[in-house]
Formats: structure tokens, C-alpha cells, sequence
């Protein structure tokens, strides 16, 4: 059996009798003895090694493909080393929320430049601290996005599902209205989405690039949701976003988006990370930490946690979210991964992508039953018809230690990365010509 | 703590300033500024609004605190004091020059305090 | 000391990836950004020694003792870390196939059970990433249950004075009105209250058992019930579950819905604020509300379910699954005995700091108490100036974590302490002595407690400042 307490049985007694109690049985006087445990129906306890044993076990059950064409959502990127040395460091993985700024200026700093690196990327003004994933980030922007005469979300149907869904449920518990507009060709349908908004519309939610890797005419949208008096939230994959137009050239108010693909594993869908940024006119609005620089007494620059007055623990039933911690060791491990790739490195991936993106897609639609479906440019995603059932190729993909694209209703949705060889993607399309075959 | 004789003061801790017909000033008084302690943001309303009458039409913050600011009558906001946004300290240097909103069509009105009455109200309170 | 931007030099950078192999493909100018972010440009090692300041800014658990009320910084196992960090976990892709991922599907099944025992709950979701999160999914199964029946005039939970901030705010968020109940004297829910509070419109309770003044409720069945005949619905915040893991079960305190904060009671790290788990668990009649892949064990294979009437989704994919092996892997070793001898541990050692400090300090509440007590500084913040605040500040210059300052509201100056059952009796016995000095300079010469601390990296900080002209970004760029 194992624990982790260090006292002794000596101790212990000695402790227990400090206390002015015969056994531990007597500190829990106050609970009904009937409502008492007798023994947990789970198992002895066990060695390291044991559990050690069985852990790995399991972690062998699963499969790590070789090459990776999916994406969908999680994506599959290098990690530079020096990421994991920097988190793994005890100071950070064990340390709380910074409440006290004097002895966590290395959390708050972290932090601090995190949010000026994510205000860099995504061309925005004030950045949070960060929030759970992609999906919850983009529904806390929905809700900051209400006023007491607006209170209706337009989402392009467009976005990835699983964060429509989340938006969805986070709507219904606000009483919020919704509309999901469905997509066009792998894209926003600009005109219905026009018609979707009215004077009620708060925010207009957009992802770039879209589910289906289509590139949106992000700032057609953004004029169509300010015209409609809405503010325009736009959801960015943070590789493309190096290199697309950025979103304050689109006209967003609020930027989301899932940090994952900086830094962080696939690790079968999180730990991840949600991060958020604003314009200056909406910073009074969004929720989550933030971190402020200031001065301590003796006039050295510090940081701290600021704004706080918008927050639960001091608005509580008024806050506007409940949120009341960050993915700190997350946030740090994006800011590790921007600073190692920097600018020139961040603009190499974001290229590398979408070069293998558009060589894989050439090669893979020129296989009969496997054309484009859609026909606009895309970044590092595409869908092609499929042959047959997606399951039959998706099966030969796996016998051949390729993870293939994942089904979406029209075909299949491809995903390239920096991560996917020249090998890797002819070796796929070799496996998919015998498919045909 | 100071309090000016041409004011009308609420129990909330408002000032109420006669402005024109059926026109008022509203800030916040000296004694709440000073109970509030350093204020960094006033969350005000716009203009257009509606506000009535012992109903909170503002908040302010301190670094540990949000607090509502009641409005003692009932009217329409003809105009906000933006300075207040950019400098919420001026609540705490200046409290009765740093007005909070004009209402305007005021219809209802509680019972409000003379300086006098009011500096009692605050000794009773403290 | 610098920010990372002051150290980058145009010129510099780390090699990462290698040159292009297919055809280059240039981004329209039409689609491309006009300027491109400005990141930092460093060399590996600028950033090595970078990090590693700041690491040596930064105290964890590892650098001393952490009684921060409220969050059971308890140590966290160097087993977990290198199991989380197995690659037939971190290589996995959320979305492949069921048949390829039986492994992560079986820790999410086979914690759901132990966590399902210790709780006494039936099923189990992991998808809330935090504490937070998962209170907003249980108010959305309550609210979802209500709905589903027709009953729609319940919009009303209630919740304790002594409740945490994220309690009233997660009632906001799920569409619910908050009623407070105030606490009697003792600390614990005022029952006469609670009755004339509840009625048709009551949708739940919202409570913390043991509370945030460290005191299990004697009548929490009582509480539980006058709610369930009301027609209403219990829900276990299950912040402080360390102090009575093993030993009473929230389900049958007549609970129907719980959170628990994996990253707490069951010893993964706080990462200086997240990633944590907020894992949510419920009575069998909640489950068709549950969120959106829910784990099933179908034979010998594990498969997600919808369930039927689902809520939906709080995020993407399944929740923060690599916190999820790290307490399986801490309730594996713990096992059925462990797990009460933790909880057991936690609250004698919080009961030991409490004796040991009871003829120096006000505590609030003074009775055996569970996993944390709180102590009140306005004896001293009257008689000498000296704020909770300054306490904490002196106890910086120790090596010592403050403890839960100003929380629960309803003590002043309130210093919240919970030890949690890793620290030792030596421990213990050498930060009560701590405390004491600080108490007895506080009283001696009280303005200098106004000045600490001395020691840390930086001293007190301009936090007016810091809120009235918000700077949140570096801005200096060269």
C-alpha cells in the first residue's frame, strides 16, 4: 500500500493526543455514524512499480500512428524540445494561481509576455490569461459580446462542430439566442449569415480557416456583422494566423482560438488551451485572469493580477463568467513555442503547411474518386470525395501506420502539416491509388 | 469628511444636485469615496438610458471591490461624465465635482437628506 | 528583470525545421497579413536562462510549505508526471478511431468507477476543465432535468453565505438566481432559513461539505432533505473532498450531483493555475443529461456514448484527459486504505496547527475541525494596525505560502489555513512557530509589518496603479 504522507505512526499519536483526541475516529465525531464508510469497494493500494506496470499497460493499448493527416481540430505539429525542459520545470508545475505577487513574479511575468505574444498574433489589443480550449474560449466570447439590448449569437455553420456544440450549451444556460447559418461550399454563407443578423444580434461568430480548411473572405464578414450594429468574434487557427490576414485587418472585436497546435501534444484532446483577445474598447468585458504591469514600493517594475473587479470572487452572482483560474503551464508552453520559432519560424510553419497542404491535395484529387470538394483556397485542410465508404480507405491508411483524414459528410477532411514529409504524403497517396484499385 | 450645503444627499450615500427644471446632477459623496477607498473604474451608463429611483444605475470598482451607485430619482440619463472612464480617481480627489450622469424628465424622487441631516446620517453610520 | 522581448536581437533565433521538400506554394497576397507579429528572436539558450529565472521567481509546493485555504496544494507524485507523459498517451489523436484508443478510453472508464465508489455517484463525466466549469455543467444537468419534467418555474438555487465566488457566478452563467442562506453561529447552513427560503421555485442547493470554515455540517441530511422535498436537486461542491475521502460519501449525504477538483484532492500539479479537471458526477436519474462522449464498456471494448437527452458540450473532445491519468495513477496507489488515511492525515494535521496556534490567535469557528480552519486578524488589526494582509506579507520573508486571505466573507480578516496531509508533523511544528514570531513582532513593532516583505523578488506592489492605468502587454518595442 502506498501513500505519500511523511508523518510516522509515532507522530501521529503524538499529534492525536495534541488535538485532545484518542484516534482519528474522534476527529470525525461530527459525522453520522451510519453515514460512515466501512471499507472503499476499490482496490489495495499499490507499489510505484505496480502502478507503474499498469498504467503503461494501458497506455500500450493505443495506437500512435506513424504519419498523421488529421486534424480536425487537434493538430499535429513539431514541438521544439526545450519546450518541455521549460514546463517541466517543479517551480512552475507545482506552484497555484499567483495570488501573491511577491514570490510568483516568474508565473506573472510568463503570463505577461504570453499575452503580449497572443495580442501579436492575433493583432488585438489586450489579450486574458487564457481559458480552457478553442471551444469555451469562443463561448466566453459570445457571452462578452451580450449587451442588455442584444443578447443573439449568428455562428457560421462553417466552424469546427465541436465548438458550435459548446457555444450552443453555454447558450443555453445564459438564455442567449442563437442561430447556426449553414455553410456554403466548405464556407460562410456570407448572404445567409446577413440575414441571420438583426437588431438584436450581440456577436457573429466565424472561424478562419473554416472546418473544411477553406479560407473565409474574413473581412466581408466582419462588415456585414458591424453593419448589423453586432461586434464580430473571429476563431483562428494560431499557425495560419501568422500568415493570414490578421483579424484586427478583418475588423474583429474579439479573437479566439485553440492554442493547442502551439506547443502542446495531441494527448487525446487536453490538456489544451483557449486564448482570447480584444480590442481596447471590450477589455472591460472579457473574462479570466489578466496580468498588469506595475511598480512594487521600491519602484522595480513587477506584474500582477489586475482588473479583478470584473471576477467571480468579487462580483460573484454578477460576474459574467465563472472562470476563475488559466491554463497557466499551457499558456507558458505556447509562449516557449513562439519564442523558440519566432517570427521567421512561425511564418516557416504557417508556409510549410500550406505548401504540403496544396502539393498533398494536388496529388491526392488526382486520383479518380478522391477530387477536391470544394473549390476556394484552403490553408493546410481540404476534403476530397471518397470512393467508397471512408471507414474501407481509412482502414488501408491504417494498415500502412496512417492515420487518414477524418469523415465529414462530403468525403474526407485531409489535414498536412510541417510534421508530414514529402515521403509521408506520397507514401499516402500510393496506399490510396490501391484503394481505387 | 466635507459635505456642501446646496446638495441633497441619499441615505446610499448619493449627492443630488438641482441642475434646471426637473433636472438633476448625481454623484457620489465624499464619505462613500472615502469608505470605498482608492476607486480605479466607474461602469457608467449611457445616455438614453432610464434610471429609477433606488435603483443602481452604475458601479464602481476598487482593486478587492465592486459597489453599486443608486440613483435617487427617476428619469431619463441626458448625459455621462466621461471623464470618469479615463480618471476614476477624480471620484476620490474631487468627489463633488466629479458628477456621474445628468437626468433629465426626473418624475420621482426619495426623500433626500439636507447637509445637515446628512452629516448625522454619516457620524450614525461610522 | 528583463522581459523576454528586451532580450531578443534581430538576427537571432533557434533551428527548428527543415527546408521545404515539396513545391513552395505562396499564400495570395489578397489572404496574407499586412505586418507579421513581432515574436521574440533568441537563441536556445537565452531562452533556457529566461525560463530559469523566472522559475527562480516562482515558489510551488516544492519550495515550501503552501497552506492556501481552500486549494489543498498538496504534494503531487513524480509517478503521475511520467505516466502523463507517456507517448502512447500524448501521440494519441482525439479523433481516431474507438479501436485504436481502448487505453485512454479505459483510464477515463476505470476512473470513472473508483472516483464513482469514493463519491458514491453512478456515472461520471471528465470534460470540465476546472472547479468553475464544473459547477456551470452540474447547475445545466439540474436545469436540464427541471426542463425535460415540464417544470419550469424552478429558476432559484441556494447558496451559503460561506460559498466560494465561482458558486454564484456558475448559477449566473447556467441561467439561475442566487438566494443566500446566512450561517448560525456555528458556521453551518441556519436550518430555519433554509426552510423559509425554499418552495416550487427552488431548483437546487449549491453546497461545500465540509464549508470553507473547515466544519463538516452535522445536518446535512436534513439540509439535503428539506431541499429533495421541495422539490429540488443537491449539488456537492467538492472543493474540500481531501478532508473526507474514504470517510462519508457525498451520495449518501443525499447529494445528486458533485464536481471534484482532481487537480486538488487527487494530487495532480496546478501548474501555477491550470490545466485542472473538474470532473462531474451524478446519480443514475442525471445521466441521460450528461455531457456528449460519455465512456461505456460494451463486453471486453469501450466505447463513447451520446446520452440521450445530453446537455451538449463544455468543450471540445473529452476534457483535460492527461490530468485524468494522473489521478488514476494516485488513486492506484493509494488504494482503499490510502485514500481515508490521506483525508484522516489532512485533517489531523490541520486540527494540529489549529491547537498548537489556538492561544495565539482568534480562530473563528474553534472546534475539531476537518482539513482547514480559519483565524481572524481583527484583534490585532484593531489593536495594532496590523492587517491579515501584513500578516501574510511577514510570512513571505519565512519561505511560507500565506494562507486564503479575506475568504470566507464572513469572517474578518480572515487568513484560511489548510495544510493538507503531505507536510510533516516537523513541518508544522516549525511554521507555528513562524506564525508566532510574526504575531509577537506584529505586536511589538507593529509599522514594520506595514513594510514586509523584504526578502522576495520584488516587494509590495502598486496594485491601484496597476488596475487605474492598465498596461497588459509589453509595449516598447524598439
Amino acid at each position: 500500500m502506498g501513500n505519500y504522507i511523511p508523518s510516522t505512526q509515532e507522530e501521529r499519536a503524538e499529534m492525536l493526543k495534541a488535538v485532545g483526541v484518542g484516534s482519528f475516529d474522534e476527529l470525525y465525531a461530527v459525522v453520522p455514524p451510519d453515514m460512515k464508510v466501512d471499507k472503499l469497494n476499490i482496490p489495495d493500494g499499490k507499489s510505484e512499480l505496480e502502478v507503474s506496470e499498469i498504467i503503461r499497460g494501458l497506455a500500450a493499448k493505443n495506437k500512435v500512428y506513424g504519419s498523421i493527416f488529421r486534424g480536425a481540430g487537434a493538430y499535429n505539429h513539431y514541438i521544439p524540445s526545450i519546450v518541455k525542459s521549460v514546463t517541466g520545470k517543479e517551480e512552475f508545475l507545482t506552484a497555484y494561481t499567483p495570488y501573491q505577487a511577491e514570490i510568483s513574479q516568474g508565473i506573472l511575468q510568463s503570463i505577461f509576455e504570453y499575452q503580449t505574444m497572443i495580442c501579436e498574433l492575433t493583432d488585438m489589443d489586450v489579450s486574458n490569461a487564457s481559458v480552457y480550449d478553442g471551444a469555451s474560449a469562443a463561448a466566453e466570447a459570445v457571452a462578452m459580446c451580450n449587451t442588455r439590448k442584444r443578447k443573439k449569437a449568428v455562428i457560421s455553420g462553417a466552424a469546427n462542430p465541436m465548438v458550435i456544440q459548446t457555444i450552443l450549451t453555454y447558450c443555453e444556460g445564459s438564455d442567449t439566442e442563437t442561430v447556426v447559418v449553414p455553410a456554403k461550399n466548405g464556407k460562410t454563407d456570407l448572404e445567409a449569415l446577413k440575414e441571420a443578423m438583426d437588431e438584436k444580434t450581440a456577436g457573429v461568430f466565424v472561424q478562419q480557416p473554416s472546418y473544411f480548411g477553406q479560407i473565409e473572405d474574413a473581412e466581408a464578414i466582419g462588415a456585414a456583422a458591424h453593419e448589423a450594429g453586432a461586434k464580430y468574434i473571429m476563431g483562428i487557427y494560431p499557425i495560419a494566423g501568422a500568415v493570414l490576414k490578421s483579424p484586427r485587418e478583418c475588423g474583429a472585436d474579439v479573437v479566439t482560438g485553440e492554442g493547442q497546435p502551439l506547443g502542446m501534444s495531441l494527448a487525446f484532446g487536453g490538456p489544451y488551451l483557449g486564448f482570447m483577445a480584444c480590442t481596447h474598447d471590450m477589455m472591460r468585458q472579457l473574462p479570466g485572469r489578466i496580468v498588469g504591469e506595475t511598480t512594487d514600493v521600491d519602484y522595480n517594475r513587477a506584474y500582477v493580477l489586475t482588473l479583478q473587479a470584473r471576477e467571480q470572487h468579487i462580483r460573484r452572482e454578477k460576474a459574467s463568467s465563472n472562470i476563475c483560474s488559466n491554463q497557466a503551464l499551457c499558456a507558458m508552453t505556447a509562449a516557449v513555442y513562439m519564442t523558440t520559432m519566432g517570427t521567421t519560424g512561425m511564418k516557416q510553419t504557417a508556409g510549410l503547411c500550406y505548401s504540403k497542404a496544396h502539393y498533398a491535395a494536388e496529388q491526392i484529387s488526382k486520383i479518380a474518386g478522391f477530387e477536391l470538394v470544394n473549390d476556394g483556397d484552403f490553408f493546410n485542410e481540404f476534403v476530397t470525395k471518397t470512393p467508397c465508404a471512408a471507414d474501407v480507405v481509412l482502414k488501408k491508411l491504417a494498415d500502412a501506420d496512417i492515420l487518414g483524414g477524418y469523415p465529414v459528410e462530403e468525403g474526407i477532411l485531409w489535414c498536412v502539416t510541417e510534421m508530414n514529409s514529402k515521403a509521408q504524403i506520397d507514401a499516402l497517396t500510393t496506399v490510396l491509388k490501391e484503394v481505387r484499385a | 469628511m466635507s459635505n456642501l450645503e446646496n446638495l441633497k444627499y441619499s441615505k446610499s450615500h448619493e449627492w443630488v444636485e438641482e441642475t434646471g427644471e426637473n433636472t438633476v446632477k448625481i454623484g457620489l459623496t465624499d464619505f462613500a469615496q472615502h469608505e470605498l477607498g482608492d476607486l480605479v473604474f466607474a461602469n457608467l451608463p449611457e445616455v438614453g438610458d432610464d434610471v429609477t429611483v433606488e435603483e443602481a444605475f452604475a458601479d464602481v470598482e476598487s482593486v478587492k471591490a465592486v459597489s453599486d451607485v443608486f440613483s435617487p430619482v427617476t428619469g431619463v440619463v441626458s448625459a455621462v461624465n466621461e471623464e470618469l472612464m479615463d480618471n476614476p480617481q477624480k471620484i476620490n480627489e474631487d468627489p463633488y465635482g466629479a458628477w456621474f450622469i445628468e437626468v433629465k424628465e426626473v418624475s420621482d424622487r426619495e426623500e433626500l437628506l439636507d447637509s445637515e441631516a446628512y452629516k448625522k446620517f454619516c457620524e450614525e453610520e461610522a | 528583470m528583463d522581459l523576454i522581448f528586451e532580450k531578443s536581437r534581430i538576427g537571432r533565433g533557434c533551428t527548428v525545421l527543415p527546408e521545404c521538400d515539396v513545391p513552395i506554394a505562396e499564400i495570395p497576397k489578397s489572404e496574407a497579413r499586412a505586418c507579421a507579429p513581432r515574436l521574440p528572436q533568441m537563441a536556445e539558450i537565452d531562452i533556457s536562462r529566461h525560463y530559469t529565472e523566472l522559475m527562480k521567481r516562482t515558489h510551488g509546493v516544492n519550495d515550501g510549505f503552501y497552506p492556501l485555504g481552500s486549494c489543498t496544494m498538496k504534494y503531487n507524485p513524480k509517478l503521475n508526471e511520467e505516466l502523463a507523459a507517456l507517448p502512447g498517451f500524448t501521440g494519441v489523436h482525439p479523433l481516431q478511431e474507438e479501436s485504436t484508443v481502448q487505453g485512454c478510453l479505459a483510464v477515463l472508464e476505470k476512473t470513472e468507477e473508483l472516483l464513482g465508489e469514493i463519491t458514491g455517484m453512478d456515472q461520471m463525466t471528465f470534460q470540465p476543465a476546472a472547479g468553475a466549469h464544473g459547477e456551470f455543467t452540474g447547475l445545466l444537468l439540474i436545469k436540464a432535468f427541471h426542463k425535460a419534467r415540464g417544470d419550469v418555474k424552478r429558476t432559484k438555487i441556494i447558496v451559503p453565505d460561506t460559498a466560494h465566488g465561482t458558486n454564484p457566478a456558475s448559477c449566473t452563467m447556467a441561467g439561475f438566481k442566487v438566494i443566500s442562506v446566512p450561517s448560525n453561529e456555528e458556521g453551518c447552513v441556519d436550518l430555519e432559513k433554509l426552510r423559509e427560503v425554499v418552495g416550487d421555485d427552488t431548483a437546487g442547493l449549491m453546497l461545500t461539505n465540509p464549508n470553507t470554515v473547515g466544519i463538516f455540517d452535522r445536518n446535512i441530511l436534513e439540509i439535503t432533505k428539506i431541499i429533495h422535498e421541495a422539490g429540488g436537486l443537491n449539488y456537492y461542491d467538492g472543493a474540500n473532498l481531501n478532508a473526507v475521502m474514504g470517510i462519508a460519501r457525498p451520495g449518501d449525504m443525499g447529494f445528486d450531483v458533485i464536481h471534484l477538483n482532481l487537480h486538488k484532492t487527487f494530487s495532480t500539479p496546478h501548474g501555477g493555475g491550470g490545466p485542472g479537471s473538474g470532473a462531474v458526477g451524478c446519480k443514475e436519474f442525471l445521466a441521460p443529461f450528461l455531457p456528449k462522449f460519455h465512456v461505456v464498456k460494451i463486453g471486453d471494448e469501450y466505447a463513447f456514448e451520446n446520452p440521450a437527452q445530453s446537455i451538449g458540450s463544455v468543450k471540445a473532445f473529452y476534457g483535460n484527459f492527461l490530468v485524468v491519468v494522473r489521478a488514476l495513477s494516485y488513486i492506484l496507489v493509494l488504494g482503499n486504505q490510502g485514500i481515508p488515511e490521506a483525508a484522516g492525515n489532512a485533517v489531523l494535521n490541520a486540527n494540529y496547527m489549529r491547537v498548537k496556534l489556538q492561544d495565539t490567535f482568534d480562530i473563528a469557528f474553534n472546534n475539531i475541525c476537518m482539513h482547514e480552519f480559519v483565524m481572524s486578524m481583527t484583534k490585532l488589526k484593531k489593536e495594532k494596525g496590523v492587517s491579515a494582509l501584513d500578516f501574510a506579507k511577514g510570512l513571505l520573508d519565512h519561505g511560507v505560502h500565506p494562507p486564503t486571505m479575506y475568504f470566507p466573507l464572513i469572517v474578518d480578516e480572515a487568513l484560511m489555513v489548510e495544510p493538507t496531509e503531505t507536510e510533516s508533523k516537523d513541518t508544522l511544528d516549525n511554521v507555528v512557530a513562524i506564525f508566532k514570531e510574526i504575531y509577537k513582532n506584529a505586536r511589538e513593532n507593529p509599522e514594520a509589518m506595514h513594510e514586509a516583505p523584504h526578502t522576495t523578488p520584488v516587494r509590495r506592489l502598486d496594485e491601484v496603479g496597476a488596475a487605474r492605468n492598465p498596461v497588459l502587454k509589453f509595449e516598447k518595442w524598439k
